[in-house]
């Protein structure tokens, strides 16, 4: 069913809003209008598009109106969907945050929180803000795979250049390492890529859905692929370029990476394995898969409670829950239904934005970012502390957030079919999160606080993550808004496709 | 059909040198270098494979490396920039990376 | 749907409100915060009194809310939510009238009181809860909303016992979730029927798992209900204040634990298949083991506080053993227990905190001839220590009485033998203090209560104390009348066992 012409704009309106910024040089009030107008248009493209998708099903969409294999076709179903609006709500949140975090100038002392604002770089940090989440968008309207690996560079690009723009040594070397992780990835990717166009002649993922086999060609093709995009989501063990990198960048930079840029390689890795390549991939594929991601989820919630820095806990955090997504896995190609996934992705990526933007303000408070030097920090940054809480009770599981949806849709459907063990990874990753959740509140709640933590922090600062925060508690009371859009175009029974 | 095998094969190589020097070497520049091999390695693969037997080629894997290319080449810039900044900010950092 | 299915959730909302009000009040308005407070105390009590009428009268109140596709929150009114419910409410304004006074100039007020309220909504919503999945989604998140309440203080030590808590509840939550999802997965929505039977088919056919099952939800519940050798936590979390330990920590949480128990066995096994499946008997040996266990460590404490603990974790179990005798008067002496047992003990801890809040007395050895200084704190303190050993015509008599009458019946004698020692233990570790208080003579001259002070504390403090203690009273010795607790325990034995 042909998509309105407005999905256009998800893609278009952010490329151009880059541009102009790139213009305006970081001048404020400029600033604020054309994010507006940008969010608008998003929105704008949004909201028919997600109607159009509840009432018709599935959409594609031809840009400029010339269709494959020339021309680049994109595609709405409900898991992109889901995506989308969590990258619209995310990145719209963490540019409020980093509208009101702008450092005055670029020789200011380096806090792990805000990015340089003005002088010559701060040209730089906007464009490539909203590059990304172009990038981002295309990759989650894309429908076939080249379209993907380019999505893929564009994201990881202004990754690294956004990690970078935190300046510094330690920056500017966790933006290198990010880089090279990040092109090796991409390039094991593209050659997969090749692999695959060579056996079919197609990159169209619905067209591939049809004609997959199992054959040498496309397991390895399939392999390599993966292997490209794990190193990029940072599943356990090719995961060591992201802590620096993540802990190190800006906090709103560090929000929209963990919350999304982690999230688009786990997001395709679905679609390959679960929609695509679901023929090729048999058990002992997923449970390699699910193996590796329980070690992670182990690993970084561990590394994540001996951390020492604030935004170093929350980026472990990440690898761990990277790592659970992983291991739902099994459960979701033996249940097949992706909704318990999806529940578990929104809410994280919600959650560990608003646990970032909470750790940027109270970083700013305290002018640093060393947990055991901020004790008390509930009674000065309380907005932050709940932000931070609400957020880990959404990545811990309680009951009232997105997180315990997703926990309980994988729990119900992994037992009742041979994913049982799984279970037992999920049920597990509860108590590991609560670890390292439980460490930063602990602090936050001790009564002997450090002597600091006073300097301003702007309630811009402190509302977007609490923000955040409450939207996983909507979605936990109120899942169907979002389950609904998700079901749409769900393959539906194990290892089936859509019809 | 051994010929039409041997660009891809290359291709292959190419790759894997170019993945092991990215991470065995310590020099930024060294591995700036070996991301290039990498993205050559991945572009002659595409191509290698755009063979027809029977005459001719496809065009499409080509216009994929075309891309590919201006990719590689911005991505090589953007290293690039950092790695000059880098070398500004601590000359030594630029030989021996962690 | 009519005004009257509005009433369970109105009573949730008539504290989640004003909880999440009172958070938002900034720290320096007392009388605001203190009348929000008992007003929705107040109300609360008010609306439970219009559910019993309602009740009464022949209706039904159910309210549904549906999460996810075939999973919905389930409020309704049998007989024993009405219990729960009641006793929970009517506790809670007392406490909330003890707590008010208990704080006075602490820091953070504003942060315990918000919890507090969120604390009696959770408690509301596992009393009124109708099936297996409203049951966990509240218990949950009474866990993570005590766990403010407990911390309080934020000493190291405070935050130590907090770090316990969570661990094991959060470990027991994780084996709920995991019972719960695989009975879901099993039956589907599992409603809670008075004397169960939903699963009486698969009870025939998948033993086993339904034993697991049973194994999983009562190990979960097992730790709140401080079943050895999951208690743990009890002693240590008696570091909280002491308006916390006496509601939440003698009432509320660990009631929510014995509680769930009563609902898996007979709300949802029901007697005939629990008894079927061989489950009974293990929980028997449990309980048993627990009540001797918790008297002999009560013997050996010399903190207040950590003796009372003790004792409740022995008191418990007289509920779960009344419960796994699965015989109408045990089970009328178990739910009965419920009730008296919460009258006592948190009379128990009220006196426990008057004396350290009047005169800084933590321990046994320091309460010499405290009885004469506050001679109504040890009054009401012995009562309840009578009744907590079985003296009649104190509460706790009656309840001993059912569950010994009940076991004869059921053939097993030896819990009276049972019922026999712990008495002389509950007797050895109670009337000590008694003597230290009345008879012994103070080391050193109590300080004079202050000038111009008629009572010998705070009324505020002296108050629900004597308030509760009466009511200890009263229950037993007009045990015989209708609207007692025990003839309300009556009523539900009917419905469970009916013929």
């Amino acid at each position: 069913m042909l998509g309105p012409p407005e999905l256009g704009w998800l893609v278009v309106a952010p490329v151009f809003g880059a541009v102009l910024a790139f213009l305006l040089r970081g001048r404020s009030w400029p600033l604020v209008v054309l994010f507006g107008s940008v969010t608008a248009a998003t929105v704008g493209g949004l909201v028919p598009s997600i109607a159009d998708l509840l009432r018709f099903g599935p959409l594609h969409y031809r840009v400029s109106g010339w269709g494959a294999p020339l021309g680049i076709e994109l595609a709405l179903d409900g898991l992109s969907a889901a995506f989308l609006l969590t990258t619209l709500v995310v990145v719209a949140t963490a540019t409020v945050y980093a509208l009101g975090s702008l450092r005055p100038a670029a020789n200011a002392p380096a806090t792990p929180s805000a990015p340089i604002s003005e002088g010559p770089q701060a040209g730089t940090f906007w464009p490539l803000w909203l590059l990304l989440w172009a990038g981002l968008n295309a990759l989650f309207l894309s429908a076939d795979l080249f379209n993907i690996y380019v999505a893929l560079e564009l994201v990881g690009l202004a990754g690294v250049a956004l990690v970078a723009t935190a300046g510094g040594l330690s920056a500017l070397r966790a933006a290198i390492r990010y880089f090279f992780a990040n092109g090796a990835a991409s390039m094991v990717f593209l050659t997969g890529v090749a692999l695959v166009y060579h056996a079919h002649g197609t990159l169209d993922l619905a067209l591939l859905a049809t004609r997959v086999a199992p054959g040498p060609t496309l397991s390895t093709a399939l392999a390599l692929m993966s292997a490209g995009l794990m190193l990029k989501a940072a599943l356990f063990p090719l995961h060591p370029w992201l802590p620096t990198a993540h802990a190190v960048a800006p906090a709103p930079v560090s929000a929209l990476l963990s919350a999304l840029v982690v999230k688009a390689p786990v997001y395709l890795l679905l679609r390959l394995w679960l929609d695509s390549f679901r023929p090729l991939a048999g058990d002992p594929a997923f449970t390699l898969l699910g193996t590796l991601g329980a070690l992670g989820m182990i690993w970084g919630s561990s590394q994540a409670i001996r951390s020492e820095r604030l935004k170093t806990l929350v980026a472990y955090s990440t690898v761990a829950q990277v790592g659970l997504l992983l291991a739902a896995f099994p459960i979701v190609a033996s249940a097949g239904t992706w909704i318990g996934i999806v529940f578990l992705a929104v809410g994280h990526a919600l959650a560990k934005a608003a646990m970032f933007l909470a750790s940027g303000g109270i970083a700013a408070a305290y002018g640093h970012d060393r947990i055991r030097e901020m004790t008390g920090f509930g009674v000065r940054q309380p907005l932050c502390m709940y932000a931070f809480g609400i957020a880990g009770m959404s990545l811990v599981g309680i009951p009232g957030t997105a997180g315990f949806v997703g926990k309980w849709l994988l729990t119900t459907a992994g037992l009742s079919g041979p994913a049982a063990p799984w279970v037992a990874v999920v049920a597990l990753s509860t108590l590991f999160t609560a670890g390292y959740v439980w460490r930063v509140l602990a602090v936050a709640v001790r009564s002997a606080p450090t002597p600091s933590g006073d300097l301003a922090v702007a309630r811009l600062q402190s509302w977007p993550a609490l923000l955040l925060a409450l939207l996983t508690i909507l979605l936990g009371v109120a899942p169907n808004l979002l389950g609904e859009i998700a079901s749409v175009g769900i393959p539906s029974g194990p290892g089936g496709t859509m019809p | 059909m051994t010929s039409f095998a041997l660009y891809p094969l290359a291709g292959v190589v190419v790759l894997t040198i170019g993945l092991w020097g990215l991470v065995t070497r310590p020099h930024l520049l060294t591995k700036v270098l070996a991301f290039n091999l990498t993205a050559t390695g991945a572009s002659l693969v595409l191509v290698g494979l755009a063979a027809r037997p029977e005459g001719g080629t496809d065009p499409v894997p080509q216009a994929m490396v075309l891309t590919g290319i201006v990719v590689a080449v911005s991505a090589t810039a953007l290293a690039l920039a950092l790695i000059a900044r880098l070398s500004r900010v601590d000359p030594g950092a630029v030989e021996s990376s962690d | 749907m009519s005004w009257i299915d509005l009433l369970p959730p109105f009573i949730l909302a008539s504290s989640l409100i004003p909880g999440v009000m009172i958070f938002l009040l900034p720290e320096s308005r007392h009388d605001l915060r203190t009348t929000l407070n008992m007003a929705s105390a107040v109300v609360k009590v008010v609306a439970v009194g219009m559910l019993l009428a309602v009740v009464a009268g022949g209706r039904t109140p159910e309210w549904r809310w549906p999460l996810v596709p075939g999973v919905e929150l389930l409020l309704q009114a049998d007989e024993l939510s009405l219990l729960f419910v009641t006793l929970s409410a009517g506790l809670w304004l007392v406490t909330t009238v003890y707590a008010v006074a208990y704080l006075e100039g602490s820091p953070q007020r504003s942060r315990f009181f918000g919890f507090f309220s969120l604390c009696v909504s959770a408690t509301v919503g596992i009393a009124l809860a109708g099936n297996l999945f409203t049951f966990l989604f509240f218990y949950e998140i009474l866990t993570i909303t005590t766990y403010p309440l407990l911390v309080h203080r934020g000493t190291r030590r405070a935050l130590a016992a907090g770090g316990r808590y969570l661990a094991y509840t959060l470990s027991g939550g994780a084996l709920l979730l995991v019972g719960t999802a695989w009975l879901f997965a099993l039956a589907g929505p599992v409603d809670f029927v008075p004397g169960g039977g939903a699963i009486d088919e698969l009870s025939r056919t998948r033993p086993t798992e339904l034993r697991l099952i049973f194994a999983l939800l009562v190990g979960g519940l097992g730790v709140k209900a401080a079943i050895v050798p999951l208690h743990g936590w009890l002693p240590v979390a008696m570091i909280a204040p002491a308006p916390v330990s006496a509601l939440l920590h003698a009432v509320a949480v660990v009631k929510a634990g014995v509680f769930g128990i009563v609902r898996v066995v007979y709300s949802v096994y029901g007697v005939e298949a629990a008894g079927e499946l061989g489950v009974l008997p293990w929980l028997a040996a449990f309980a048993t083991a627990t009540i001797l266990f918790g008297s002999l460590r009560a013997l050996v404490q010399d903190n207040l506080k950590r003796r009372l603990a003790y004792s409740t974790v022995s008191q418990l179990s007289y509920i779960t053993l009344g419960v796994a005798l699965a015989n109408p008067l045990a089970f009328t002496g178990a739910i009965v227990h419920l009730v008296h047992q919460g009258l006592m003990k948190i009379t128990l801890f009220f006196c426990a905190g008057n004396l350290a809040e009047t005169l800084e007395v933590h321990r046994v050895s320091e309460m010499r001839g405290v009885g004469r200084r506050m001679p109504w704190t040890m009054g009401a303190f012995t009562i309840s220590a009578l009744g907590m050993v079985g003296v009649p015509p104190v509460a706790g008599f009656v309840s001993k009485w059912y569950l010994g009458a009940g076991a004869l019946q059921a053939g097993h004698g030896w819990v009276v033998a049972v019922l026999v020692v712990s008495g002389l233990l509950n007797a050895a570790y109670f009337l000590p203090i008694l003597k230290t208080a009345w008879i012994d003579t103070p080391a050193r001259p109590w300080p004079e209560r202050p000038e111009g002070r008629r009572l010998e504390t705070a009324w505020m403090l002296l108050f629900p104390t004597l308030v509760t203690a009466l009511l200890s009273l009263l229950v037993g010795l007009l045990a015989a009348a209708p609207f007692s607790p025990l003839a309300w325990a009556h009523r539900i034995a009917l419905t469970v066992f009916a013929p």
